[in-house]
């Protein structure tokens, strides 16, 4: 049961997160990627063991999508978002 | 024979009797008593059968480890199979029975099984029984379901209450023996709020049956003072019946409280509470677990760990028989001896499997003249249902008796564990430590916290202090690292003097004799709970079964209710012995929780009956149950599936509800429908980007049908967007979508297009939203009054707000059935009062309510699509004849580049078309495959399959729709539905319109 720093809520459990999946690449502009540039983006997800940015979301909370980067190994949380989103 | 003795028993009093029945049987014992305790001073020491060969078993242990004395407690809807006796605290009328016996507990019919024992060797299940292969699932899995297992499921609810505690907690101790409460004593001198929790009924753990000085008393007069100083402290909270069973991440901990006295004795509505704390740092002070020696016949009853018996003398006051020979590898069972000795008992022999031994307790032993061989073992026990000899024999040789030595107990001590258990849980590692035969955590390798920063520190016996000096400097130590981490001032540590005892070493020997042959290792018990022995183990690893986890899963080693407590140890010695590596190399099975086992109702709490997922209800609910709804389940939603009259088949009410729509007039509670504003002066651009369609051009007050896709082009939801104002949507949502697109919404605002200014809110629940449809809903809305719905006023997908029949409403001309038909919200708390005056109003026009699946029927009529019946994620707007619904002027709206991907196009996708059998009455199955040209093995012949069919009350023949491979150039055409083995149907395929295709009525 991780902890996560919410930049509104502060400290809550993590059942009222939402995982979101590492943070990948930039959208691209659709008019201006190939097929497979565009499939490239959708399927190919970072999945690194080690410090890694993520994207949660505070779905049983107070709605606020944040990054946090955390280490997929030992769970340490390496940085928090800033408390001003 | 166990008795009770009167010097002894420091838990008990004496002056509270309390009966209890065993198998029927009536008993009494004292207030302070344990199950096991109470049952053995009534000389019950045959207390079970084993798992696999029905063997008469005893009590092992005192404690959580006990493998044997599993009971049933109770009955009805108070029944609890497999508690184990050794942590049941006695109360006045427990009714407990044996387990696992055909027949009674003294003479078992299974206990035929221990005679066949070897056609149940390691592995049984998966190399016997394997033909013919009928009679597996006939004959041999229902008798072996029969002979093995532990208890009966319960037949009744449970009646019982349950319910969850949260807590944030600065300092946890787990443990409250020496080491626990030391620590606590220390850590809440400095300042710190502290909460100790403890496992049993009382605290001390071993301590308190040890017989050492601190400070110059006995250490349990000792242990009291701590005690009551603690409960003197503002900052320390004494949790007793509190088992810690996991440790998760960042110092988040599950506990059970066991509340079943208090409850029995009225003081708690509770029986289990399961707590969940989040901690900032954590004390593991969870002591050590004996483990067994292994011996021929090491399971027969009388047969228990050295400590038990001594928890049992000490505590209770039960001796563990009247002539009890001791075996050991360590001097533990010294101090048992000794004092059953001092207690008038008889010890007629130390069997000591060291070549020598010293100190303190030795010299006891010797003075009292009891005799000690060194270098021997056991070469099997004598007895069936009770020990009534040992076979003294040379450790070394392979087991021939040298002396026959009559007795009615054996205690044994193989050494001991240190509980590392909750240190495992959350990623701490382990290392063995070879001088004192046990695994201890690996402080460079602890679990840590959010910070990085360690959460757990380990405290006496559980980080290898056995002796009670080693536990005072080890308890200094981590208290001053404690003191800090929280950086609170400093305070002295109290000296305390310990009485200075010498130990003498102990060494790994765990089986006896070494060369024992193989007639007495399948006689030699590992793994009580799960009947492995020393000849399974050697059968597995000579199989080459040398992984511990595959030796684990393959013998059952370790497995069940004890979890291996007693046997894991001893089963990795030997096989590091076997394979001759080191036990650090062999490792450990890798523990989890729960560190013992829990109620099935303490995990469930309160969340049971209506509250184990709560139905959400719209306003009318209640009418919709007063007026005959046969209900369906719509996402969390209960919608009326269809409304019931006197002695209707459902069938027949939906027949009745569609063509009273159809004919008259109908109505609907759509409340369930998402609704989701989204405003701002960014709102229509934002939703240009969310929906298939262009929203921006849709005008103020009016409608528009628009399809939702994800990134990969696939259809997920569909609903109407009404233009409220120039800067105010309303995005209707299918029923089980609302909350889906509603976080999808969020999701793009906030993480890709944030820069637009844009609010999003979920309406949903703040309205009502009633349809009223069929060629004389107009003249509804007009007797209700107060709007001007007329053709001119109120054209197809226009809206209107204003009040109608005095209530606040929002009109959209929308249909979603092919009739006539208005949307109506009105603000929740009107919601009952709008739709009774409808139907009152109404009544001179014919209203009826339908329900969804009349709704359903409708628009597969018209040929709507529904989400969930059309669509399955694969399926994109163009499959479903909905490309006019997706803009191609936009430069990017979600799925916009994928449905451009080469293959979206493929003509070969499949697409949806109408289904209408050639003369049959008969329902096409739901999901059924289509296929031309016959059933073939290799299914090439599959085209697609059916996504919605009914039987359709307006044109009076079942219809349906399908995806088919492309399903354009099949029209006309014959396909065949293959329903079994036997029967195919044919259908011709069409249009997926089958009533009204123009929309004259919908348009009127």
């Amino acid at each position: 049961m991780l902890l996560i720093h919410c930049p509104f809520c502060k400290n809550r459990n993590e059942t009222e997160f939402v995982y979101g999946g590492p943070v990948g690449a930039n959208r691209p502009d659709p008019n201006l990627v190939s097929d497979e540039e565009w499939v490239d983006y959708l399927t190919m997800v970072p999945n690194p063991m080690g410090p890694v940015y993520e994207r949660w979301w505070h779905a049983r909370g107070c709605d606020q999508w944040f990054i946090i980067c955390r280490d997929t190994v030992t769970h340490e949380i390496l940085e928090n978002p800033s408390e001003e989103p | 024979m166990s008795t009770r003795i009167s010097k002894a028993g420091r838990l008990l009093d004496r002056n509270k009797r309390l009966s209890f029945t065993f198998n029927g049987r009536n008993l009494f014992g004292f207030q302070g008593d344990t199950l096991a305790s109470a049952l053995l001073a009534n000389d019950q020491v045959l207390v079970g059968r084993s798992f696999k060969y029905h063997r008469p078993r005893g009590f092992v242990s005192s404690g959580v480890d006990e493998p044997n004395a599993l009971m049933s407690l109770g009955h009805g809807g108070n029944f609890e199979p497999n508690r184990s006796a050794t942590t049941v605290e006695l109360v006045d009328g427990i009714e407990a029975v044996s387990q696992n016996h055909l027949g009674s507990l003294d003479w078992d019919l299974g206990f035929i099984n221990n005679f066949f024992a070897k056609i149940f060797p390691a592995g049984f299940y998966y190399k016997t029984f394997m033909k013919p292969r009928f009679a597996w699932k006939h004959l041999f899995e229902p008798i072996i379901r029969n002979a093995a297992g532990l208890g009966r499921a319960p037949s009744l609810p449970d009646e019982a209450a349950y319910d969850y505690f949260y807590a944030h907690v600065d300092i946890l101790v787990i443990g409250a023996g020496m080491a626990g409460l030391l620590a606590t004593y220390e850590l809440a001198k400095s300042g710190l709020k502290v909460t100790l929790v403890e496992q049993k009924h009382y605290l001390g753990g071993y301590a308190l049956s040890d017989d050492f000085e601190v400070d110059g008393v006995a250490v349990p007069k000792w242990l009291e003072n701590i005690e009551k100083k603690l409960i003197d402290s503002d900052n320390v909270q004494i949790k007793k019946n509190f088992t810690a069973i996991g440790v998760h991440d960042h110092g988040y901990l599950i506990g059970c409280e066991n509340l079943e006295v208090a409850e029995k004795m009225g003081r708690s509505s509770i029986r289990h509470r399961l707590w969940r704390l989040r901690t900032k740092q954590i004390v593991l002070a969870t002591g050590a677990i004996e483990r067994p020696l292994i011996f021929a016949g090491n399971d027969i009853p009388g047969v228990m760990l050295s400590s038990a018996a001594l928890d049992f003398y000490k505590l209770y006051g039960v001796s563990p028989g009247d002539r009890t020979v001791v075996v050991t590898n360590n001097d533990s069972a010294y101090l048992t001896a000794i004092n059953l000795y001092n207690a008038g008992l008889s010890v007629p022999v130390v069997i000591d499997v060291r070549e020598e031994s010293s100190g303190d307790l030795f010299e006891s032993l010797r003075s009292m003249g009891i005799r000690i061989e060194y270098g021997k073992g056991i070469a099997s026990v004598l007895g069936k249902k009770r020990v009534k000899a040992v076979e003294l024999c040379s450790l070394t040789g392979e087991g021939s008796v040298q002396e026959t030595i009559e007795c009615d107990s054996v205690i044994m001590s193989g050494g001991w564990s240190s509980a590392v258990h909750l240190w495992s849980h959350c990623g701490g590692r382990l290392i063995w430590n070879d001088q004192l035969d046990t695994f201890l955590p690996d402080a460079s390798k602890s679990p840590i916290d959010e910070n990085g920063e360690d959460f757990i520190a380990v405290v006496g016996a559980a980080s290898g202090s056995f002796w009670p000096s080693e536990v005072v400097q080890n308890v200094k130590q981590i208290v001053q690292k404690i003191q800090k981490k929280f950086k609170t001032s400093k305070v002295k540590s109290s000296s305390i003097s310990i009485q200075e005892i010498k130990y003498g070493d102990s060494n790994s020997k765990y089986f006896t004799p070494e060369g024992a042959s193989e007639k007495l290792k399948s006689k030699c018990f590992v793994d009580f709970q799960n009947d492995v022995k020393l000849s399974d183990l050697r059968l597995a690893t000579q199989e080459g079964y040398e992984s511990v986890e595959h030796l684990k899963r393959y013998t059952t080693l370790g497995m069940a209710t004890d979890q291996g407590k007693l046997s894991n140890i001893n089963g990795l010695k030997y096989l590091a012995d076997f394979l001759g590596r080191e036990i650090n190399e062999v490792g450990t099975t890798t523990f989890r929780p729960p560190y013992t086992p829990i109620s099935l109702g303490s995990i469930a709490g309160e969340a049971r009956k209506g509250l184990f997922k709560p139905v959400r209800k719209t306003t009318l609910h209640l009418w919709h149950e007063a007026n005959g709804a046969s209900w369906e389940p719509v996402g969390d939603w209960r919608r009326p599936y269809a409304y019931l009259k006197k002695n209707e088949t459902i069938e027949q009410a939906v027949s009745r509800e569609v063509t009273n729509t159809r004919n008259a007039l109908g109505i609907l509670d759509a409340s369930t429908l998402g609704k989701i504003i989204v405003s701002g002066p960014d709102a229509a651009n934002f939703l240009d980007l969310m929906y298939t369609n262009m929203i921006s051009t849709l005008q103020v007050g009016r409608c528009r049908y628009g399809l939702m896709c994800n990134e990969n082009g696939f259809l997920f939801d569909d609903g109407v967007v009404v233009r409220l104002a120039e800067e105010t949507f309303l995005c209707h949502t299918t029923t089980g979508g609302a909350d889906r697109v509603y976080s999808w919404m969020e999701e793009w605002h906030q993480t890709e297009w944030w820069n637009k200014r844009v609010f999003i809110q979920n309406v949903t629940e703040q309205f009502t939203q009633i349809t009223i449809a069929g060629p004389k809903s107009r003249l509804l809305l007009e007797e209700l009054g107060g709007l001007d719905v007329s053709r001119v006023s109120l054209k197809p997908l226009d809206y209107l707000e204003g009040e109608l029949a005095k209530i606040k409403a929002r009109v959209f001309r929308i249909s979603f059935s092919g009739e006539l038909s208005f949307e109506i919200a009105v603000p929740s708390q009107f919601g009952l009062e709008f739709w009774e005056k409808c139907l009152e109003t109404g009544s001179q026009f014919g209203i009826s309510p339908y329900g969804t699946e009349a709704l359903h029927v409708m628009r597969a009529e018209k040929g709507f699509i529904m989400i969930g019946d059309e669509t399955d994620g694969t399926v994109i707007p163009q499959d479903l004849n909905l490309g006019w619904a997706v803009s191609k002027k936009k430069k990017d709206f979600i799925g916009k580049r994928a449905q451009e991907r080469i293959f979206m196009n493929d003509p070969n996708r499949k697409t949806l078309v109408g289904l209408s059998l050639q003369n049959s009455s008969e329902k096409i199955p739901d999901g059924a495959s289509v296929i031309i040209g016959g059933v073939d093995q290799a299914n090439d012949n599959v085209i697609g399959h059916v996504t919605s069919t009914y039987f359709s009350p307006t044109l009076d023949k079942p219809i349906a729709m399908a995806l088919l491979k492309d399903g354009k150039n099949l029209l006309g055409r014959s396909i065949e539905i293959p329903v079994d083995s036997e029967k195919i149907l044919k259908a011709i395929v069409s249009e997926p319109k089958f009533y009204d295709a123009e929309g004259n009525r919908q348009n009127d």
